[in-house]
């Protein structure tokens, strides 16, 4: 009994190091701008950098455009899955494990052949275009994480039932997903939101191949020519990453705390 | 007047048909009930008149106007759910107002609705509250309130009182009861449970396995159940089979004992074999007298129900039953002793077999 509850101890304390050490050390790196005292100097740089504040708020811009067209997309597509179509969800959840499996970069070679200036949707044409284009695309690698909340908030839910009880009080079924099914999932889709938000706020891959202004290129440029700042850059990161992952712990107790079973 | 009037009614799953032929007519104002084991089909009739299932051939008519391909939110038919359904994200007005919202009624128009709706469901001061704050019994009569809201046509309710503890099982089916009478609304009402159908309807629609095996008054089809299903599964009735002797006197042999019946066995010739019914509380100890019939047995079983005795005594190889008050004073048989038993020639009753229209 003893001993295993000291393995356990162990196994937790190793993977603890092995995660927290680095993070300490490029935090310590981080204060280390002015010679030999610690300071937030390199925070200071950094975030008076215009093109930290251009980049971080194209990508902040893009992670809300991102949410929004997920939502739209994935919420009535879960929703309708499991009202109708409930033999389909295994392939649903098939292709939405998808981008999971093929590596970012593959999707992304994958949009530009299709979309370039010579296929008959240049979308890669302007730069409205493209922005949209990386837009569907970090849709695309956070629809793991959304469809996975929303499924599961619908889950919890008795969404048969609901959607019967309100067209028989006479709704359409706009009416009802937005004033019946969205408020009872909505701390899932706000879960889903944040990992959202985390995620095309590190993303690297698709903006730097369609050459857009986003937070991970610029992460990547400031890491190759400097030395304090990227890892002040990388608590940064790192803080927001934890702020959606602290909100999503938030929306989940608030909404245990409203409704016990 | 045909209030709803349903025809040739017919819904299949892939191969299985799960209501064959189905046609039931009801009056406005009525209160018709649907009693029948699980699987029979019940609920798969109630969704087809709310609209919530396609239905395979038939039509449906409710006052005059076809409603069969309409969608459930264009048939103004009103749903209570055995799951309450009540949405989890609003409050007891909220879920009032919601048909209404959507109705497009003015606000103050809801709000006085609204609270018309919470008097009339005896809950005047939950108007805040959320679903989850409220118990079983609340949420079902907030449900009702939803439903009858809209004034919908008609009012369909789906078991919406299996999920409660019996108490309130009974006080609120009476309060839907005397609601639907006062609102002179058209219900339609589902159950397995025969005491809720027998003490709140206006006529029973007896089902088994997607058939209607009779539609008739809770006295019709506990007096005189038409088929064998329907005297077995209202009430507990001893079903005995028995031998046509003469068939246009009713002579029956049971257990090679000779009885009369008080009618003639239609369509029946002597060497048939038929079905009889008997009502344990219609069959007493004691000889043939006038009008009354006797069979001899041994006593296999005496339960004490309390203020009823249910004794059981067999008969060859079928069993009946019968109920006796219990009375102190009387003295009870025990098992293995020979008794003889009488009933009334007017309670015997030969039954249909099953299916049979
Ligand atoms: N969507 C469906 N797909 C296939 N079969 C179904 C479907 N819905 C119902 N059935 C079948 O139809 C039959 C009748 O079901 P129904 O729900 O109407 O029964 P019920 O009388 O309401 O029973 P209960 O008292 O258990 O609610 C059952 O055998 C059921 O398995
Ligand atoms: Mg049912």
């Amino acid at each position: 009994m003893r001993r295993s509850r000291f393995g356990s101890w162990l196994a937790i304390t190793l993977g603890s190091l092995y995660f927290i050490v680095p993070l300490i050390g490029t935090f310590e790196f981080s204060l280390r701008m002015k010679r030999g005292t610690y300071s937030f100097e390199a925070y200071r740089v950094v975030l008076a950098d215009p093109h930290f504040q251009a980049s971080f708020t194209y990508s902040t811009l893009l992670a809300l455009a991102t949410i929004a067209v997920g939502t739209i997309l994935v919420v009535p597509t879960a929703y309708w899955v499991q009202l109708r179509l409930r033999r389909l969800r295994p392939v649903v959840e098939f292709i939405t494990l998808m981008p999971l499996v093929i590596p970012a970069i593959v999707i992304v070679f994958g949009y530009i052949r299709l979309y370039n200036s010579q296929s008959i949707l240049p979308l890669t044409d302007s730069s409205f275009g493209t922005d949209a284009l990386l837009c569907f695309g970090c849709v695309t690698l956070a629809l793991p994480y959304l469809y996975r909340s929303v499924d599961t908030g619908l889950r919890a839910i008795d969404v048969r039932t609901l959607t019967e009880a309100a067209e028989s009080l006479g709704a359409g079924w706009f009416t009802i997903l937005t004033r019946v099914i969205f408020p009872n999932i909505r701390s899932a889709v706000l879960s889903g939101a944040f990992l959202t938000f985390a995620i095309v706020i590190g993303e690297f891959t698709f903006a730097s191949l369609l050459n857009r202004p986003a937070f991970g290129p610029y992460l990547q440029l400031v890491g190759a020519n400097r030395a304090y700042e990227p890892a002040a850059l990388a608590i940064i990161a790192f803080v927001v990453t934890w702020a959606c992952m602290g909100l999503i712990q938030v929306v989940g107790t608030v909404r245990d705390a409203g409704r016990p079973k | 007047m045909t209030f709803i009037d349903i025809r040739n009614l017919k819904k299949s799953f892939g191969p299985t048909t799960v209501v064959h032929d189905f046609a039931l007519s009801v009056e406005r104002g009525e209160f018709v009930s649907f009693l029948g084991p699980s699987g029979c089909g019940k609920t798969t009739i109630l969704r087809m008149i709310a609209g919530f299932e396609t239905a395979s051939a038939g039509s449906i008519r409710i006052d005059g106007r076809e409603v069969t391909g309409l969608p459930p939110a264009k048939r103004n038919v009103g749903m209570v759910f055995q799951a309450y359904a009540l949405f989890p994200n609003m409050t007891v007005a909220g879920n009032i107002a919601f048909g209404l919202k959507v109705a497009k009624w003015s606000n103050a128009a809801i709000a006085a609705r609204v609270e018309e709706m919470l008097g009339l469901i005896k809950l005047p001061d939950i108007a805040d509250r959320y679903p989850y704050q409220l118990s079983g019994g609340q949420q079902q009569r907030v449900a009702l309130a939803r439903a009858i809201a809209v004034k919908p046509e008609v009012l369909l309710l789906d078991e919406p009182l299996s999920a409660l503890d019996a108490k309130i099982r009974v006080s609120l089916r009476e309060e839907i009861r005397s609601l639907q009478k006062d609102l002179g609304i058209t219900t339609i009402f589902v159950t397995h449970d025969q005491e809720e159908a027998l003490s709140m309807s206006d006529r029973i629609v007896v089902m088994n396995e997607g058939r209607a095996e009779q539609i008739g008054t809770p006295f019709e089809v506990y007096n005189y159940p038409r088929t064998r299903f329907v005297a077995s599964f209202v009430g507990t009735l001893n079903l005995l089979s028995a031998t046509v002797v003469d068939a246009a006197t009713g002579h029956l042999a049971i257990d090679g004992q000779h009885v009369l019946a008080a009618k003639a066995v239609e369509g029946r010739t002597a060497g048939d074999t038929v079905s009889v019914a008997l009502r344990p509380e219609a069959v007493d100890f004691g000889g043939a007298s006038e009008g009354r019939d006797a069979l001899t047995g041994t006593v296999e079983a005496v339960a004490f129900l309390g203020a009823v005795v249910r004794i059981r005594v067999g008969l060859g190889d079928q069993k009946i039953s019968l109920d006796t008050f219990n009375q102190p004073q009387l003295r009870l048989p025990t098992a293995g002793e020979t008794v003889t038993l009488s009933f009334s020639r007017d309670d015997l009753l030969v039954v249909e077999p099953d299916g049979r229209s």
